[in-house]
């Protein structure tokens, strides 16, 4: 099909209605010299010699498939994605990154994306859950969003914990910016702190609590008490969650969070350059007028067979403008396809043996490295597949040793929290081996 | 089109009751609106109200709208089961959703029945 965004007929309406002869005449206001500057390019390549110097370039990239031992996480992590899950995503009758527009028209995207959300909900123990986000970030800001627009902007104050991804925390406050809101909590300097340090700062001010699940240093608490404390106080919570964790742990649906979002990469997701990714948005049926995104129902045709709408749209900037939760009318729709596909053909018995390798080990790892010489757990709490190492010299040297020898070490945690030189956040997932585990051993207790 | 003699209306579609003091969206606003499913008062009881304030928001399956005070005054009562029987507005606007009651409600640039029934003939088209 040809596209021809207009006839020549209609350009010379358009240019005849602004004033101007010609499609020059439209241009006159940028001098010559610029409209058409002589660019300094080297000769043009053949296909051939192009795709050589590209895969040259590319080569110099070093990756965690083949060239890189990795243990780094911080939010991002390095999981087997089955096949079948690129062989689906590329499949030109999903082959968007949109919602569809016209999308009842479109009933395999939209089943799809019924289907993901059916998961995201299992999984969570919440009772909703929207098309999807654009990342996990932008999903916690979204709920900074509900929280602000369930209180009709009479409460005003988030309470955060400093162990919340540095990220969102960071996204949280761009998105929030001129909502007149205040902080508490958000004190990198207090990273020791579990949820009962915040208790004190929730009061009847205060619109959002934001946790994360396991947190940013890889910590499991039960959030249960903190969010009844949270609701006595009229306040909502949010639960970031790790998706692989919620797995093996307890809902924090279970625990009484009122909206639990995250990063769904995890899932089926491959680490590309840090995205484009997945955000998971789920919440509470009572909140769902104050979600924002996009949301698939089921229902019935005309004839009575199944089939799925877009539901519970006139929330949706599109129809409701400026009083809308948010202006976000769309959803990571290619990649919510994927991570339904990873869920589906893992099933909940797959799902669990990864979240069990994950755990075992990364306990594995976290042992041996503990007995070496000058280092140790910085944490007593118990963890996922992710935990703080101390290390006898600072995590950067720690982490460009270990480069050296072909190891991505792990995320140096003095980048967000300043005090914690010496201090490396190392994740083990299904995708280290036991060898691998020992090797990054063999070359901590080697180094000098 | 049902439009009680007893009710004032607002150019903007509510109803104001001045012996009870109730307000809500008039059969021909809920008619236009079509099915709706969802709405929320915006105003908590105790709160003074002028002409014009946002007191609602509504959203049927094709639309949303604002709902605003037909009348100046303080709110008295709020239908807080409305919420949970958004389709009332379809079926009963004057009855079962009543939306709030301004105590003491002044109005403004009101019309009567005769007169709000002539100004919806004369939208339709």
């Amino acid at each position: 099909m040809t596209y021809i965004p207009i006839s020549p007929a209609e350009r010379d309406a358009m240019l005849k209605t602004v004033g101007v002869k010609s499609l020059d005449g439209l241009f006159e206001a940028i001098p010559a010299k610029h409209r058409f500057p002589k660019l300094d390019l080297p000769p043009a390549l053949t296909e051939m010699e192009a795709a050589a110097h590209l895969g040259d370039m590319a080569s110099s990239n070093e990756n965690v498939r083949q060239d890189l031992i990795s243990f780094l996480g911080a939010g991002a992590y390095n999981h087997y994605v089955p096949s079948v899950v690129d062989h689906m995503l590329r499949r030109g009758e999903f082959y968007t990154a949109y919602t569809p527009y016209q999308p009842e028209i479109s009933q395999g995207t939209l089943q799809a994306i019924f289907e993901y959300q059916s998961l995201m909900t299992n999984l969570t123990g919440m009772e909703v859950s929207n098309a999807s986000h654009y990342d996990g970030a932008t999903a916690a800001a979204e709920a900074v969003n509900l929280a602000y627009a369930q209180f009709r902007g009479k409460r005003r104050k988030i309470v955060m914990s400093p162990s919340v991804n540095p990220q969102y925390r960071e996204v949280i406050r761009t998105y929030s910016q001129g909502m007149g809101l205040t902080e508490a909590g958000d004190d990198s300097s207090n990273h020791e702190d579990g949820p009962e340090a915040l208790l004190p700062l929730v009061d009847e001010s205060t619109m959002l609590v934001v946790v994360q699940f396991p947190d940013f240093f890889g910590r499991i608490f039960d959030y249960t008490k903190l969010i009844n404390a949270a609701h006595e106080k009229g306040a909502l919570v949010c639960v970031v969650a790790n998706p692989t964790a919620l797995v093996m742990l307890k809902t924090p649906g279970s625990m009484g969070a009122d909206v639990v979002v995250g990063e769904a990469q995890p899932f089926g997701i491959p680490l590309w350059y840090g995205g484009p990714y997945l955000g998971f948005f789920t919440t509470k049926k009572s909140y769902v007028h104050k979600m924002a995104g996009r949301l698939v129902g089921e229902t019935v045709d005309a004839r009575g067979n199944r089939s799925y709408v877009l539901t519970l749209t006139a929330r949706e900037q599109h129809i409701k403008r400026e009083r809308a939760t948010s202006n976000i009318c769309t959803n990571q729709g290619l990649l919510a396809l994927g991570c339904s596909v990873y869920m589906s053909v893992l099933g909940k018995q797959g799902l669990q043996e990864v979240a069990n390798l994950c755990y075992q080990k990364a306990h594995y790892a976290a042992s041996e490295l503990s007995k070496i010489d000058g280092f140790g757990l910085c944490h007593p709490e118990p963890f996922f597949h992710e935990f703080v190492l101390c290390t006898p010299k600072p995590a950067s040297e720690v982490n460009q040793y270990l480069l050296d020898h072909g190891v991505l070490g792990g995320y140096d945690l003095s980048a967000d929290y300043p005090d914690m030189k010496n201090h490396l956040l190392v994740a083990v997932t299904e995708m280290n081996s036991k060898d691998e585990i020992d090797t990054l051993v063999t070359l901590l207790k080697e180094m000098e | 089109m049902n439009t009680p003699s007893n009710l004032k209306y607002t150019k903007s579609d509510e109803w104001f009751d001045p012996a009870t003091g109730a307000a809500g969206i008039t059969d021909y606003a809920q008619n236009q609106l079509s099915d709706i499913v969802f709405v929320e008062i915006l105003v908590d009881e105790g709160e003074e109200v002028t002409v014009g304030k946002a007191i609602a928001s509504v959203e049927s399956v094709k639309a949303s709208a604002e709902i605003y005070a037909p009348a100046a005054g303080k709110v008295s009562a709020v239908n807080k089961a409305l919420s949970d029987k958004p389709e009332s507005l379809n079926s009963d606007p004057y009855g079962e959703a009543w939306m709030i009651k301004i105590e003491g409600g002044s109005t403004s640039d009101v019309m009567d029945a005769a007169g709000y029934e002539s100004y919806c003939e004369g939208r339709s088209h």
